[in-house]
């Protein structure tokens, strides 16, 4: 871990934080590895057994023998040499089988009344009907359904039926306030399933200005409406509902979400351009603007590159064949894409890093990240150590990076910087300690002794830390002043080392 | 030792029917539910005379091998399962041909595709449609349109709305319950729930008293309220299990979901994702290496396991903070060891026979300590790792209102390092949670860096969150999260993870808001938060309902009474362990059982909320 144990403990101190580290991991974490070498010790004793006796019956993909989605794969593979050999032994179909069940009732026992089956009496057949009223007099039929023949129900029957799955015709509501009630009917009965079968003959028997004005002061019908014509993919008509109903926000997002289903660039190009023109927040129109703005140059500058990569003359391109189309991707894909390609192209061209920046208004943050990042998979040295360029009044250069030095060491690494490349951005690390773990960790041991010497040496006295101090000793060279001062440490009785 | 000769397949899969023991050991026997739900499908099966196929939506074999297993169904003629698929069904004999799949429009235009492309002429072959939980009007008529709605001789429902996952969990593995009350308002979940409330209590008894918090509990308490009504004049006589039924909306809560879960479980959750009672995981530490057999055969494929509780050892460490599994797996370890030890003692005949009768009894628990152990091992790879730790620090500054008015640096520089945007989108909406919505200025911010970097299309996705109140502009009213803090004590200094004494150590800190409430609910009474209670959004409330004469409990001395909390929008592993901490606190006197609609972590939550996570241009 980076952060350093005392940075740590003073920072667990200073604030009320004391949760889930690992400090105590030598007692609690590390026993993980008594229980390892447990496992590992029995194995040994039981091995001959393990194949034969294991007590679990499962497929290395885990699955329960048995189990259904282990049975789909393995009845579905059989299914290729059917003609061969049947997968499972069939069972004669002559013998009834019998139910095994303990419980004597099912769920559609409890809701449906009697179950019908074959020829044969189920457990549940066999139990009277005040058994079932023992277990579930609640759940009996309600009275309505014994009127099955009678074919002009109530509008509060109809909804039953419909909740039941029952046929049932709804055209003899035929005036709107009959339509309506039905209506008010379903949504008290809260299922989604009824009240959409509702609206599709609504939908189907009125005029869309009615429709609409009514499922005005029906929130929950109106949300099921919106999302039945969603799911048909009705586009227009959900369109005309929500002007209608002056949710001129939605609508316009509904619209913007299409572009997603539309592959050629130039077409969802033109279809964003269109889109400027609804009524989006002015937050999210913004956004818009800055989409199709991304989209436009993206196109512009993907057949300028094609091209270029074509004629074979422009060097970075056959160093660095592109892998990926830049069409549709992200801004900062794009940024990163432009400083890999084209770095230092004058700020007026499309494809400019800079002008990027400025036309979109990238933090400062991310802008110099994605450079970072970009030159560095370069291995372009000269502009990684241009972007932190910066001087003062005096003229004097000297680094300066809007983001730690120790996130810039991370980037570099993580481009494979060489060492000499790090050391430089190591040795610009404000907080001692965390310096010299960096330096460490990335093996930059020769600016800990050549650059920062005394400091490294200062630090680690500090830290009261012998052992560091130790192995340092070994690294720096024989004979030296460094290492006389090192040796005047270690044998200097006043300080107490802490190991 | 995992692969089997094909000959083991057929004869243990009948034993393997008993599995489901484990959801008979707790307060309350599940598995009374679990054989009612078998025993339906058992029926319909024998509704299609003859042999059959079955046809399935993949996603339901999940939620169906909770129920049954293949043994059962090939008791009633079922000789070939096959996936959905477009195109033709493979070649089988079958009288009839069933298809098992959820109500969604998509899958209906493959079955078409199916009965399309079936030779007329040759296939006498009967199809029928089993839809999962409920029949749907909407895709019967897509089936109308696609012409091929007069192929199925039967189209039906399976009610499957609470399924038993453990002795104390009940799910309905409804992925999309939160989006669709929150943000579509739909409330077709919640008649999904109030139904499969009625079913609970046929079976287990009417319960007497209903607490809710929250517009959709208030709902699903109508809801149940009208149909007990409906069934007026017959009386269930069933004594009741339940003593209380607490119905909590996720919206009344939605900082817990956020925050990393810390218990064992949770961290599988959180990070390889648990469903339907299964995990995948990388299989190298599950390799079996023999002497002299090298490393030759290295699995590729994902180790699947299955954790519940009728795994001793999982059972055991399960719910415990991950801090504290090292300690009980080693000493899990050495007692095994010790176990195994004792060969060497005996000596007669006798003491041999009966350490050889326990050997599979210990092989079992050995093979399930090296299992725990491995996954134990991976999990600390990633808790012990620098982003795990810096993730959690500025979670825990946010939950104790450290800098939540602020642009956080770390999130910018998750941004800027391009990780997963749902790890970003879990830590913004805890900051804005926390801070009672984000001022402007930050707002505007983390949506530009977010759309700058992920992609504009993602503005969809910014506006749900925004409709579901997880991500929301500051108001006008002052921040009240520090006082329902302090008020409820969601944050406490010494968490135990070792000997917990407080549910704050699922969260090593942080008490889960939910489970306070249920907490306190319990003891003192929800009187003593009323003014927290109206800082959370929705109604609260309480109904009573009346119990035939003769059905009152008498209570025994010190008999516990047993509460359900129903979790409307998701529940996570944590807030389930910290429930189960509470049953088992002696002087409680509660003991809970847990419902909800879907179990799920912040990552899937968000994800469940997301406009097209998976865009075209990613």
């Amino acid at each position: 871990m980076i952060k350093s144990k005392v940075d740590e403990e003073d920072y667990w101190h200073s604030s009320k934080f004391k949760a889930f580290t690992f400090d105590d991991e030598d007692d609690e974490l590390s026993r993980l590895k008594e229980s390892r070498q447990a496992v590992n010790n029995i194995r040994r004793l039981v091995e001959e057994d393990d194949d034969e006796d294991d007590v679990e019956r499962i497929s290395w993909s885990g699955e329960p023998v048995g189990s259904i989605s282990w049975s789909v794969k393995e009845t579905a593979a059989s299914s290729q040499r059917a003609d061969r050999e049947p997968a499972f032994p069939k069972i004669s179909t002559d013998t009834p089988s019998i139910s095994r069940s303990q419980s004597g009732y099912s769920l559609s026992s409890l809701f449906k009344g009697k179950p019908k089956v074959g020829n044969f009496q189920t457990f549940s057949d066999a139990l009277t009907d005040s058994s079932v009223r023992l277990y579930a007099p609640e759940l009996r039929k309600p009275k309505s359904e014994y009127k099955d023949y009678v074919s002009d129900w109530s509008p509060e029957e109809t909804v039953q039926r419909l909740q039941q799955g029952k046929a049932v015709s709804l055209e003899r509501f035929r005036t709107l306030q009959d339509k309506l009630l039905l209506l008010d009917h379903a949504i008290a009965a809260h299922d989604g399933n009824v009240i959409t079968a509702v609206l599709i003959y609504l939908k189907r028997t009125l005029c869309k200005e009615v429709l609409f004005r009514e499922l005005e002061s029906r929130q929950t019908a109106l949300r099921h409406f919106i999302h039945y014509l969603s799911e048909t993919q009705n586009q227009r008509l959900l369109l005309e509902l929500h002007r209608a109903l002056g949710r001129a926000e939605d609508a316009a997002l509904l619209q913007y979400k299409e572009h997603l289903s539309i592959t050629d660039e130039n077409k969802r190009r033109d279809f964003l351009k269109n889109c400027l023109s609804l009524p989006f927040s002015a937050e999210d129109l913004a956004h818009v603007q800055d989409h199709y703005t991304l989209l436009e140059r993206q196109i512009i500058i993907e057949v300028t590159d094609r091209q270029a990569e074509r004629g074979g003359k422009v060097e970075i391109f056959q160093k660095f064949p592109r892998k990926a189309l830049i069409l549709n991707m992200p801004l900062i894909t794009t940024l990163y894409y432009c400083c890999f390609y084209h770095y230092a192209e004058p700020e007026g061209t499309f494809s400019s890093p800079l002008n990027i920046r400025q036309t979109f208004k990238i933090s400062e943050k991310q802008y110099f990240v994605t450079a970072l990042a970009a030159r560095a998979k370069l291995k372009a040295w000269l502009d990684v150590d241009a972007l932190f360029a910066s001087r003062n009044w005096l003229g004097f250069t000297r680094k300066k990076s809007p983001l730690s030095f120790q996130r810039v060491v991370d980037i570099l690494q993580k481009n494979s910087a060489p060492t000499h490349v790090l050391q430089d951005y190591v040795a610009l690390v404000d907080d001692g300690e965390l310096r010299l773990t960096l330096a460490q960790k990335h093996k930059c041991h020769d600016i800990v002794i050549s650059v920062r010497s005394a400091d490294a040496v200062q630090t680690y006295r500090d830290m009261k830390d012998r052992q560091l101090l130790l192995g340092y000793r070994g690294k720096v060279v024989r004979g030296s002043a460094e290492e006389r001062k090192i040796d005047d440490l270690l044998s200097n009785p006043q300080i107490r080392w802490k190991n | 030792m995992m692969r089997l000769r094909r000959s083991h397949l057929i004869c243990c899969a009948a034993s393997k029917e008993k599995m489901a023991a484990h959801l008979s050991y707790g307060r309350v026997n599940l598995n009374i539910l679990r054989e009612a739900a078998r025993k339906e499908l058992r029926e319909f099966l024998d509704k299609c005379a003859g042999s059959k196929a079955i046809v399935w939506d993949e996603y339901l074999t999940g939620p169906f091998g909770l129920i049954a297993q293949y043994s059962l169904l090939k008791e009633h003629e079922v000789e070939k399962m096959f996936t959905l698929k477009n195109g033709r069904l493979p070649p089988a004999d079958v009288k009839n041909i069933i298809f098992f799949v959820r109500p969604r429009l998509e899958l209906m235009d493959i079955i078409a595709d199916n009965i399309t492309s079936e030779d007329r002429h040759h296939s006498s072959r009967d199809f029928h449609i089993l839809f999962v939980p409920r029949r749907s009007m909407l895709c019967e008529q897509r089936l109308k349109e696609q012409g091929v709605l007069a192929s199925f001789i039967n189209i039906d429902e399976y009610i499957l709305d609470l399924i038993p996952y453990d002795g104390d969990l009940l799910s309905m593995e409804y992925e999309s319950a939160f989006r669709e009350c929150y943000l579509e308002n739909d409330q077709t979940s919640l008649y999904h729930t109030a139904k499969g409330l009625m079913t609970l209590q046929a079976l287990y008894g009417t319960i007497p008293q209903i607490y809710g918090k929250g517009e959709c509990a208030r709902l699903v308490a109508n809801m149940m309220l009208r149909m007990k009504r409906e069934f007026a004049g017959s009386q269930n006589q069933i004594l009741p299990v339940f003593d209380t039924l607490l119905l909590l909306d996720r919206n009344v809560d939605l900082l817990t979901p956020l925050a990393t879960q810390l218990t064992y479980e949770g961290l599988i959750d959180e990070i390889y994702g648990i469903s339907n009672g299964y995990v995948k995981l990388p299989p190298e530490k599950f390799a079996q290496k023999k002497q002299g057999e090298g490393s030759k055969d290295l699995p590729t494929e994902p180790k699947k396991l299955q954790l519940n509780s009728a795994e001793e050892l999982y059972a055991e460490i399960r719910d415990k903070n991950f801090n504290a599994v090292g300690a009980a797996l080693s000493k899990k370890a050495k007692i095994i060891s010790a176990a195994f030890e004792e060969r060497h003692n005996a000596k007669t005949v006798g003491e041999i026979k009966q350490f050889v009768s326990q050997l599979p009894h210990m092989q079992a628990a050995r093979s399930s300590l090296a299992n725990h152990t491995s996954i134990a091992e991976l999990i600390k790879d990633i808790t012990t790792s620098e982003a795990f730790f810096d993730n959690l620090t500025v979670e825990q500054e946010f939950m104790t209102g450290v800098d939540t008015d602020k642009v956080n640096t770390y999130i910018e520089d998750c941004i800027a390092q391009k990780d997963p945007l749902i790890k970003i989108l879990r830590l913004v909406c805890m900051q804005s949670v926390c801070n009672n919505g984000l001022k402007h200025k930050v707002m505007d911010y983390y949506k530009r860096e977010i759309l700058q970097t992920y992609g504009y299309e993602h503005m969809l996705t910014l506006n749900n969150l925004e409709k579901a109140g997880l991500l929301k502009p500051q108001t006008g009213s002052r921040n009240n999260y520090p006082t329902i803090r302090k008020t409820l004590k969601l944050w406490m200094e010494d968490a135990n993870e070792q000997n917990p004494n407080d549910i704050s150590y699922v969260y090593s800190g942080y008490s889960p808001l939910s489970i306070r409430l249920t907490q306190i609910l319990a003891r003192p009474g929800w009187r003593s938060i009323e003014e927290v209670l109206k800082m959370l959004p929705g109604p609260h409330f309480e109904e009573r309902q009346q119990l035939p004469s003769g059905l009152h409990k008498k209570r025994q001395q010190g008999e516990n009474r047993t509460t359900l909390v129903f979790f409307l929008g998701g529940v996570t592993y944590a807030e389930i362990a910290a429930l189960r901490f509470l049953s088992q606190v002696e002087d409680s006197g509660m003991e809970y059982v847990i419902a909800t609609t879907k179990l799920i972590n912040g990552t899937t939550w968000i994800k469940s909320l997301m406009d097209r996570p998976e865009s075209p241009t990613q």
